[in-house]
């Protein structure tokens, strides 16, 4: 259980392990990895619908060049991320759903130089608040914490809606990953000038920047560089998991609560995390699109953790074979190890937008599950206030009515209780599970009731 | 969850990958780790009692440990044909248990019956452990109550004058009572220092407050413990000793220190109340149990025909726990009703 630490900002549950893994990659800085011969471009590296695939096989394509359209609102366009020729569209398993996703092909040629248009400074001072919307629409920006949520749409809080804070999400509080930190240490001006283009955009005079009490280093390179701005204030908060996410950031830093389901919205505030808006800075200022990305490479299953800048779709075998690969890894874990997902294969997969660090895990076990023993250890972490014990209980049981009534839908999936959990249950998988049971069932009871309405319309008709 | 195989891709050698739901770390507590170190925490009341009461203490101590864990192997091998889970140190924690509310002199048999009892009824019958509701010891004390009232009531007899380890028992002369807290045997009053250190009549391993403590307070610092329910159950004794109109005539009777030391308040409130399987999930709900378990024994303390009331009380609330746990659901962060929506 994570002790309490005075004075920091916090919230109520979450964890701390023992060993977060954050020494392996944390003083390594940032170095450009080897471009990818082929880049593999999901198109869908975002919530809500796939982009439309706007090139066709053959085509040559220049690096940043759209290649996937967001067809509505909820959708992110893909780009480019190397120059070349698009040689295949097909469909591929996504590395976090599973599902078959459209994916466009590109072999590397030519020169690695940007499309006409793009990388060429730009005066944010004279940019409209719709300028800038429009820029990071365009650069197919997403939450690049992991959520991938569309950027564009926290930006475009609903009319009813005010925006009092804007926070800087710098906690990074999954285990092992240190892409932000790094970021916070290497790029710490351009990260505070996508802080202040956010709240330009959303006209908010408040800016905040949180970050965990394990980061001093960064947290006093930010307070020396805002220090002269009243409009932006820099949080110290506990070192706890999961002290990033966004109910817990908002609870720690403005004190305000919000259901789970809920947007920071409803609580006043937006935040983006240290690589989103490090990437809104390079999409605003210097029209760069969403090409590339800091990805941690760490884990016991490495020789040498790294922090590279990654083209988005880039094949992670030779990424691990260059950070020497172990030959006792048996786990590759895209993002940390509280939320990450476990990769199938090293040889297929490839990164997307919203991969910041890939685990690899050396003699990874799985576990015994017993019988719950009702400690409680689970609801105390719960950072979202549920019941986790009678959640597994009556998932596993398959009574996912009942789970519903005890607040199934509002588990983020975070991890924690399954984390200390003492009967060592799987508790976010049986969560997980009936999720997916119940999604499933709702789909079908919607195609009986179809079906229903057109038999009826058939007798209807005769 | 399932093992992926890599394609062999360029003469590379396979490569198996481990793919299962997040999170991919445990924390370090596990079922065994708890249940150990209970284990641990029990030993110094139960050495108290060994050198006050006698070798023959020990010989009920390590009967009873003996049958529960015999009893649950065989159920698990033979009946259920489960993994046989004695490792896990439940089963010792029970036949510990059983055997500290025992009186030191008992039969060979009441510990052999009893924790075949607790662990084929009421653990494994129920489900195992985690699905019973009441607290294993504790139910088959009460069921040895009923089948053996004789022994369990009036065998104090067997420990003589100088039965103790290095005769530590000598100057004692009242040891023939079942407890301090018995008035009809023509109970004397004892000092604080003796109901401390346990040099008092009494079961195996409830007499040594001082020793209970210990080992309870280590339980709350490792967090196995939650310290409401002890709290709130001696608390409530304390308070209620003070307050109500005692029935008996004893120098005793109105003293809350001395209903803290004497009997099995110790023993049951660091012990027994405060196992997680049978008691409420939530803080809040515990501190309710542990109040209602002070409640209950003050009032069977004061006014019902035992002198005792921990082991009932703490059966009855285990038997309230799941009503317990229904008012007590955790509240929904952003949401200003608790529980369920």
């Amino acid at each position: 259980m994570a002790t309490e630490m005075k004075g920091l900002k916090s919230f109520k549950g979450g964890i701390h392990p023992p060993f977060d893994g954050k020494s392996l990659s944390k003083d390594i800085e940032i170095v450009q990895s080897p471009l990818p011969e082929v880049a593999y471009l999901y198109m869908s590296q975002h919530i809500g619908a796939p982009a439309k695939v706007v090139v066709a096989k053959g085509d040559v394509v220049k690096k940043g060049q759209k290649v996937g359209e967001a067809p509505g609102l909820i959708s992110a366009n893909v780009h480019a991320s190397i120059a070349g020729k698009v040689t295949d569209i097909t469909f591929k398993p996504h590395p976090v759903s599973g599902a078959r996703t459209q994916v466009v092909v590109i072999q590397r040629e030519g020169e690695d130089v940007w499309a006409p248009g793009l990388d060429e400074p730009q005066d944010v001072e004279a940019m409209t608040p719709d300028d800038i919307r429009n820029l990071v629409r365009e650069a197919g920006m997403v939450g690049l914490g992991g959520a991938t949520f569309p950027t564009h749409v926290k930006l475009s809080p609903p009319k009813d809606k005010t925006v009092d804070a804007v926070i800087l999400n710098g906690a990074e509080c999954e285990p092992y990953l240190t892409c932000d930190y790094r970021l916070l240490m290497e790029k710490t001006r351009e990260v505070i000038e996508g802080l202040r283009i956010v709240m330009k955009c959303l006209g908010c005079k408040n800016g905040y920047v949180g970050i965990e009490a394990n980061k001093m280093d960064a947290y006093e390179r930010v307070k020396a560089l805002v220090g002269h701005d009243a409009h932006i204030k820099v949080e110290l908060l506990e070192v706890k998991y999961p002290q990033g996410a966004e109910h817990q950031l908002v609870k720690a830093i403005l004190g305000r609560e919000f259901k789970p389901t809920q947007l920071p919205i409803e609580a006043g505030a937006v935040v983006h995390n240290v690589s989103t808006t490090y990437a809104i800075y390079e999409a605003v200022k210097h029209k760069r699109p969403l090409v590339q990305r800091v990805v941690s490479i760490t884990g016991d299953g490495v020789e040498r953790p790294a922090n590279l800048l990654v083209r988005v779709g880039s094949p992670i075998e030779p990424l691990l074979k260059a950070s020497g690969l172990k030959a006792e890894a048996n786990k590759v874990v895209y993002g940390g190890p509280m939320m990450g997902i476990a990769q199938p294969a090293v040889t297929d997969a490839v990164t997307i937008k919203g991969t910041g660090g890939i685990l690899v895990m050396g003699r990874a076990g799985e576990w015994q599950s017993h019988a719950c023993i009702r400690c409680g250890k689970c609801i105390e972490a719960c950072p979202y206030g549920l019941n986790p014990s009678y959640l597994s209980i009556l998932c596993e049981s398959e009574h996912f009515q009942q789970a519903m009534e005890f607040n199934l839908m509002e588990c983020k999936e975070c991890g924690c209780c399954t984390y200390v959990c003492t009967s060592r249950r799987p508790i976010v998988h049986l969560i997980k599970t009936a999720k997916y049971e119940l999604g499933r069932q709702r789909a079908r009871t919607q195609e009986a009731q179809k079906a229903k309405e057109a038999q009826k319309a058939q007798a209807a008709a005769k | 969850m399932s093992n992926a195989q890599e394609k062999v891709a360029g003469g590379l050698p396979t490569r198996e990958l481990l793919v299962t739901t997040s999170p991919h770390i445990r924390g370090p507590e596990d079922i065994p780790r708890v249940m150990w170190t209970v284990v641990g925490a029990l030993l110094p009341a139960g050495l108290v009692g060994v050198y006050f009461f006698g070798y023959y203490a020990l010989f009920i101590v390590i009967l009873s440990v003996l049958a529960a864990v015999l009893t649950e192997a065989v159920i698990q091998k033979y009946l259920l044909g489960q993994p046989v889970s004695v490792k896990d140190g439940s089963a010792v924690i029970t036949g510990i248990l059983l055997a500290y509310v025992l009186p030191p002199g008992v039969p060979w048999y009441i510990p052999v019956v009893g924790a075949v009892f607790a662990i084929g009824i009421v653990k494994h019958a129920f489900g195992g452990l985690g699905n019973n509701i009441w607290n294993p010891a504790l139910a088959a004390r009460a069921f040895l109550q009923v089948a053996y009232p004789a022994s369990i009531n009036s065998d104090w007899r067997i420990i003589k004058e100088g039965g103790g380890i290095l005769s530590n028992i000598t100057g004692m002369d009242a040891i023939t009572q079942a407890s301090p807290l018995f008035k009809e045997f023509g109970g004397k009053t004892y000092s604080y220092v003796d109901l401390l250190i346990g040099r008092v009549p009494g079961c195996i391993g409830e007499t040594s407050a001082i020793a209970l403590m210990l080992g309870g307070a280590y339980l709350i610092y490792r967090g196995y413990v939650d310290w409401r329910v002890p709290a709130g159950y001696i608390g409530t004794v304390l308070v209620l000793a003070k307050l109500l109109p005692a029935r008996i005539e004893a120098p005793w009777a109105n003293d809350p220190i001395y209903h803290l030391l004497a009997g099995g308040l110790m023993l049951g409130a660091f012990f027994m109340a405060t196992d997680m399987v049978t008691s409420p999930l939530t803080r809040r709900g515990l501190l309710i149990f542990g109040i209602g378990c002070g409640v209950l024994t003050t009032l069977i303390r004061f006014y019902a025909a035992y002198p005792e009331g921990v082991c009932y009380s703490i059966l009855l609330m285990n038997t309230a726990t799941p009503l317990i746990d229904r008012f007590t659901q955790p509240k929904l962060l952003g949401s200003a009703s608790g529980g369920k929506k």
